[in-house]
């Protein structure tokens, strides 16, 4: 982790709806000077007598040094939390907690990166584009959605990126189908090193299966419901193996959110594998 | 004028009554980032298990009204990573720990007793009598008195003297002072409750349980009142014993409420989720609620509350909130 993370109340400067998506800009320094590409924070929903009790993790879209320090998160309503936090207006206050999480790591060398967003996963990966582009990576976009409205960035990813693909489910934007089913025509035509993702678990199976087949490496940032996000609750455990070999439930929110792709057992999350660390009737070291 | 919050578990002193609950701090390090962990009355680190354990499948968590329902299932490296790694690493930086340990046979908590008997650093051990009980097929420890009270018994039997052993209850029975008298005759030094009460939640969209696990425990503001009323009785019946009280503390007033109840020590859970910083703040919340009615010590307000009704003026409840 670098850095420690901090609580600081965050002032709203400003929210925005974009398509299917909210964005809300908060003014929170002592994050944003911490931030690194892949970091994701934890904000207090529905105020300070409210009976949601947990708070709500959510990857950082951007980090502007202007007004002191500002940070960026993109979000859809999928519950009362996000509902609440949708109706933020400027100059409200926020608790956030962050930066939190271990970040993306980045290839030493200039190589070329293709990316990969589904739904507002794809937030998560504008931060990090700037950062390889900052190295000298040339970057490629591959954004995915169920329908064109919930794309989220493809402006952003045509400005920046050397080529951007865009599929959605419906075929009402891009390429009829999922970023799985493009991938390898992407990777293939730029040369790809390496492949990022962001996204719903299914999504970063497909994603892993298909850089796989290349044989590059692939970092994906997991989502896993968390309640603390600082590695206290142990609620957002995913099957991983170690260096060691050994598969371990490993927390998302301080070992992870972002993996090597390969070392995710994708297939048996929800589950405690056989042979995990610790399982019922396994393995004990 | 200072507010002395000295406190004693039996006889070992803490220099405040603000403690984690088990399995809600971590291993102690990731609350570091926020505040130092020996500021604390106590660390209580997770239920320590012999063998690693894997934990229950997720989802592990499911939000409830003012609650939080959790079936985590114990994960934890075992026991001699503990001792290699997590306690060493909180003895360096001088704090408390109070060891909670987890079996499913009173053999397996008399092992994990002796095995932390010679280990550096401990200050309490604390007993959960909540996990499943393998010898009486998969009843809880605490559901049953002299269950509870024959582990208590073997585990003070294993742990050096001045290493005081508490017993944390479940408040799922029918006499939570029956089985708390149970654990006091079997050698107990203090008692902790509540463990959470176990609750469930169904998902309307999915038409599935939550929980992977289906059932869990249920923690946060919600189970409060529960909380508050085994205290009460458990004081009330047995005053002379050490209570550790939790059970929804977020703020100093909820901790005073336990204090008031008959606790002489209150641990946050579920809060520590919330806030990272929620025990140095519930400290500071506590000790300006005491100066503000004028006590010198936090002792003398432990079961305040159980004192006679006088002819006290009466105060605002929370319905009188209203204007009506």
């Amino acid at each position: 982790m670098a850095g420690s993370p901090v609580q600081v109340t965050g002032t709203v400067l400003t929210t925005r709806r974009v398509d299917a998506y909210h964005a809300l800009t908060v003014v929170a320094p002592g994050i944003a000077d911490r931030f690194r590409p892949g970091h994701f924070v934890t904000v207090a929903v529905g105020g300070r007598d409210s009976s949601m009790l947990t708070r709500r993790a959510f990857a950082v879209h951007d980090v502007k040094p202007d007004y002191g320090g500002t940070v960026e998160l993109v979000f859809g309503v999928r519950g009362a939390g996000t509902a609440w936090l949708a109706d933020r207006k400027a100059r409200d206050t926020l608790d956030l907690v962050g930066p939190l999480g271990r970040p993306f790591p980045l290839p030493r060398d200039p190589c070329t990166c293709v990316l990969v967003g589904d739904e507002h996963g794809s937030a998560a990966l504008f931060a990090l584009g700037d950062a390889l582009q900052q190295r000298g990576c040339r970057v490629d976009f591959v954004l995915g959605a169920q329908s064109a409205d919930r794309v989220f960035g493809a402006l952003r990813a045509r400005r920046m990126g050397e080529t951007t693909t865009l599929t959605t489910e419906d075929g009402s934007l891009g390429m009829r189908g999922t970023v799985t089913d493009v991938l390898p025509g992407v990777i293939a035509d730029a040369r790809a090193d390496a492949v990022y993702a962001c996204g719903p678990m299914a999504t970063l199976r497909g994603v892993t299966a298909v850089a796989a087949q290349f044989g590059i490496p692939v970092q994906v940032a997991v989502e896993e419901s968390m309640a603390c996000g600082i590695g206290v609750c142990m609620t957002c455990v995913v099957p991983v193996i170690g260096d060691d070999g050994v598969t371990r439930m490993v927390r998302a929110c301080t070992e992870g959110p972002v993996f090597r792709g390969e070392r995710v057992r994708f297939d048996d999350v929800g589950t405690i594998p056989f042979d995990a660390l610790g399982a019922p009737g396994g393995r004990h070291a | 004028m200072t507010t002395d919050l000295r406190t004693y578990l039996a006889h070992v002193e803490l220099p405040n009554p603000v403690l984690t609950a088990s399995g809600c701090g971590g291993t102690g390090r990731e609350l570091a980032h926020f505040s130092d962990v020996h500021r604390l009355g106590a660390f209580v680190t997770r239920s320590i298990t012999m063998a690693p354990r894997a934990g229950r499948p997720t989802p592990r968590m499911a939000e409830t009204p003012s609650g939080l329902l959790n079936a985590v299932g114990l994960q934890g490296p075992g026991v001699e990573a503990f001792l290699e790694r997590e306690l060493p690493w909180l003895a360096e930086r001088g704090a408390r720990t109070v060891v909670s340990i987890g079996g499913g046979t009173v053999t397996e908590y008399t092992a994990l007793a002796r095995r932390l008997a010679g280990a550096e650093g401990i200050t309490a051990v604390e007993i959960n009598l909540s996990c499943p009980n393998v010898e009486d097929r998969g009843r809880v420890f605490a559901r049953d008195g002299s269950a509870a009270a024959e582990v208590v018994a073997s585990v003070r039997a294993a742990t050096p003297y001045e290493v005081p052993v508490i017993a944390k209850l479940s408040p799922d029975v029918a006499d939570i002072v029956a089985v708390a008298r149970a654990c006091v005759d079997g050698g107990a030094d203090a008692l902790a409750m509540i463990n959470n009460p176990v609750g469930m939640s169904i998902d309307v969209d999915t038409m599935r349980p939550a929980l992977a696990a289906g059932t869990g425990g249920l923690s946060g503001p919600a189970v409060r009142p529960l909380a508050v009323r085994c205290v009460w009785q458990v004081h009330a019946a047995l005053p002379g014993v050490p209570i550790v009280g939790m059970g929804g503390v977020a703020t100093g007033r909820d901790a005073l409420e336990l204090v008031l109840a008959g606790a002489c020590a209150v641990a946050v859970g579920t809060a520590l989720f919330h806030d990272p910083y929620a025990c140095p703040r519930v400290l500071r919340e506590l000790e300006e609620l005491l100066q503000a009615r004028g006590f010198d010590r936090l002792a003398d307000a432990v079961g305040l509350a159980h004192r006679p009704a006088g002819a006290q003026p009466r105060t605002r409840s929370d319905l009188e909130e209203s204007s009506l």
